[in-house]
C-alpha cells in the first residue's frame, strides 16, 4: 500500500496531491503539465516535496515534518522512464543485472530467466541499448527495474515516445506484468486508451490537484 | 649530417622528460577528475573563483608560476621549509619538483577535457541507476567515470604532451640540473647557449616532435577505441 500526501511549488505551477495506491496497477491520469511526473520523480526520491509524507507499505520513505527522507537508491522503487534511460556503455545483459548487482542480490538464472521471457528479450541480451529499437529498449528497461526486485514499480508515460504500432507492441506486455509480475504499479498517463487496458484504478489529475479517484470506468 | 647520434646526456634527458611528464598526469588526475566533477556537477559559493584559479597556469606567464612555486614550495619558503622539516619532502631543485611544475601548468588542459565529456552525460542516467540501488559513489565509479573515459584519455594525453614541453616554470622552479631537472626543452635551451651546439639540440627537436606527434596519435586512437567500445560499436 502506498499512501501519498505531498505539496511541492515549483516555480508557477504548485502541486499538492493526496492519493493512496493498493496493490494492481494505478494510473495516474492527466493532460501534460497536470504533474504527473513530477509526483513519480518525489516518490521515487529523485525530487523532494515541500511539505508532507509518503508511505510504502509499513515504511515511511518521505516525512518533512519528521525530517525523513528516505535516499533513492534505498527506497526500492523501480523506475521505467520515458526514455528508457538504459546505460549506453552496458550491454542489455549488463543493464539487466545493474540492479541485483548493486543491491548484492545473489545470482539467480531462474527469475532472470522469467523476466527475459515475459519481456520476450533473450535475443536482445548482447545488444548494445543503441542498437536497440524504441519498443525494445523500454521493454528493456521494464526489465531492468523488475530485475532489481522493487517494491513498487514506477512507469512514466513508458509508451509516450512511441508510435501507435509499437504501443500496441509492447501493451501485451505491460499487461502480463500486471497479472504475472506481482509488484503494485503506477502508471503515468495521458492516453485514457492505455490507462483503459492496464489500470485497476485510476487517480485523476489536472494542474496540480487530484480531480477524481476511482476503478476505471472514471474514464468512460 | 647525422641526426640522430645520441650522447648519454641526451638520453638521460628525454628518459627524465619522460618520466616527469607521466607522473605528473597521473598525479595530475585524481586531483583533475575531482575538480572537473565539482565544476560540471555543483553549484557553490566561489565557484567561477575555483574555475579561474584552475585556469591560471593556461595565461600566467609561465615563469611567474614558476617563481610562485619557488616562493611558496622553495627550501626556504612557508610552506617547502614545513614539508621538508616534517615529511622528508623536498622539492626544490629536485625531479619531483619538476612533477609539481609541470602538473600545474598542464592541471588546466586536463580539468578542461575531463569537465567537458562529464557535462555531456545525461543526469538522468545516474538518477537511473539509484532507482536501481546505487548510491553516489557506485553511481559515479559504474556510469559517470566509465561514460567520462574518451575526456579522460584526451585530457591524459593533453596534460602530458604539455608537461613534456613544459620550459618556463620548470626552470625557474627548479633549475636546469642535468640528470635531475633537465628535461629535453631545457637540454635544448642550454645546447642553443653554447657554440656549435646546434647540430646537438636539433637532434633533441626531432625526438621532441616525435614523441609529441606519437601522444597525438596515441590519444586520437584510444579515444576513439573508448568511444566506439562505449557505445558498442
Amino acid at each position: 500500500m502506498l499512501s501519498v500526501d505531498i505539496e511541492k511549488q515549483l516555480g508557477e505551477f504548485s502541486l499538492k496531491a493526496a492519493f493512496e495506491a493498493a496493490g494492481g496497477a494505478t494510473a495516474l491520469f492527466g493532460p501534460s503539465g497536470a504533474g504527473k511526473t513530477s509526483i513519480i520523480s518525489m516518490i521515487a526520491g529523485l525530487m523532494r516535496p515541500d511539505r508532507g509524507h509518503i508511505r510504502l507499505d509499513d515504511q515511511t520513505l518521505f516525512d518533512a515534518a519528521a525530517r525523513i527522507d528516505v535516499p533513492a537508491w534505498r527506497r526500492r522503487i523501480g523506475c521505467v522512464f520515458q526514455e528508457g534511460r538504459l546505460f549506453p556503455h552496458l550491454s542489455v545483459r549488463h543493464n539487466l543485472d545493474y540492479g541485483r548487482w548493486m543491491s548484492g542480490i545473489a545470482e539467480d538464472a531462474k527469475t532472470l530467466d522469467h523476466v527475459v521471457h515475459l519481456l520476450d528479450i533473450g535475443h536482445l541480451l548482447d545488444r548494445r541499448p543503441g542498437k536497440l529499437s524504441g519498443g525494445e529498449r523500454q521493454r528493456v528497461a521494464v526489465g531492468r527495474a523488475l530485475l532489481a526486485r522493487p517494491r513498487l514499480l514506477l512507469l512514466d508515460e513508458p509508451l509516450a515516445s512511441l508510435d501507435a504500432a509499437r504501443k500496441r507492441d509492447i501493451l501485451p506486455y505491460l499487461e502480463r506484468l500486471r497479472d504475472e509480475a506481482r509488484v503494485p504499479m503506477i502508471y503515468v498517463s495521458h492516453e485514457p486508451g492505455d490507462v483503459k487496458r492496464i489500470a485497476n484504478h485510476v487517480v485523476m489529475l489536472d494542474r496540480g490537484r487530484v480531480t477524481a479517484r476511482d476503478g476505471v470506468d472514471l474514464l468512460t | 649530417m647525422n641526426v640522430l647520434t645520441l650522447t648519454d646526456q641526451d638520453l638521460t634527458a628525454i628518459l627524465l622528460s619522460l618520466r616527469i611528464a607521466s607522473v605528473a598526469t597521473l598525479v595530475a588526475l585524481p586531483f583533475g577528475i575531482a575538480i572537473a566533477l565539482l565544476l560540471a556537477r555543483r553549484d557553490f559559493w566561489g565557484k567561477s573563483l575555483v574555475d579561474a584559479l584552475v585556469h591560471l597556469p593556461l595565461v600566467l606567464p609561465p615563469v611567474v608560476t614558476g617563481y610562485l612555486l619557488l616562493i611558496t614550495l622553495g627550501r626556504n619558503a612557508p610552506v617547502g621549509a614545513f614539508l621538508a622539516d616534517h615529511f622528508g619532502i623536498i622539492f626544490a631543485f629536485r625531479w619531483t619538483g619538476a612533477v609539481i611544475s609541470c602538473g600545474v601548468m598542464a592541471f588546466p588542459l586536463m580539468v578542461r577535457a575531463i569537465r567537458l565529456s562529464i557535462e555531456a552525460i545525461d543526469r538522468r542516467l545516474e538518477d537511473a541507476a539509484s532507482t536501481l540501488g546505487a548510491n553516489r559513489i557506485w553511481a559515479f565509479i559504474t556510469i559517470t567515470l566509465p561514460l567520462a573515459l574518451p575526456g579522460i584519455i584526451v585530457g591524459c594525453m593533453l596534460a602530458f604532451a604539455r608537461a613534456l614541453g613544459e620550459f618556463g616554470a620548470t626552470i625557474t622552479f627548479v633549475s636546469n640540473i642535468p640528470g635531475e631537472t633537465q628535461t629535453i626543452s631545457a637540454a635544448i635551451y642550454t645546447l642553443t647557449q653554447v657554440p656549435g651546439g646546434d647540430a646537438a639540440a636539433l637532434q633533441l627537436v626531432v625526438v621532441a616532435v616525435i614523441i609529441s606527434l606519437a601522444a597525438l596519435v596515441a590519444s586520437e586512437w584510444l579515444a576513439r577505441r573508448a568511444t566506439a567500445r562505449l557505445h558498442g560499436a
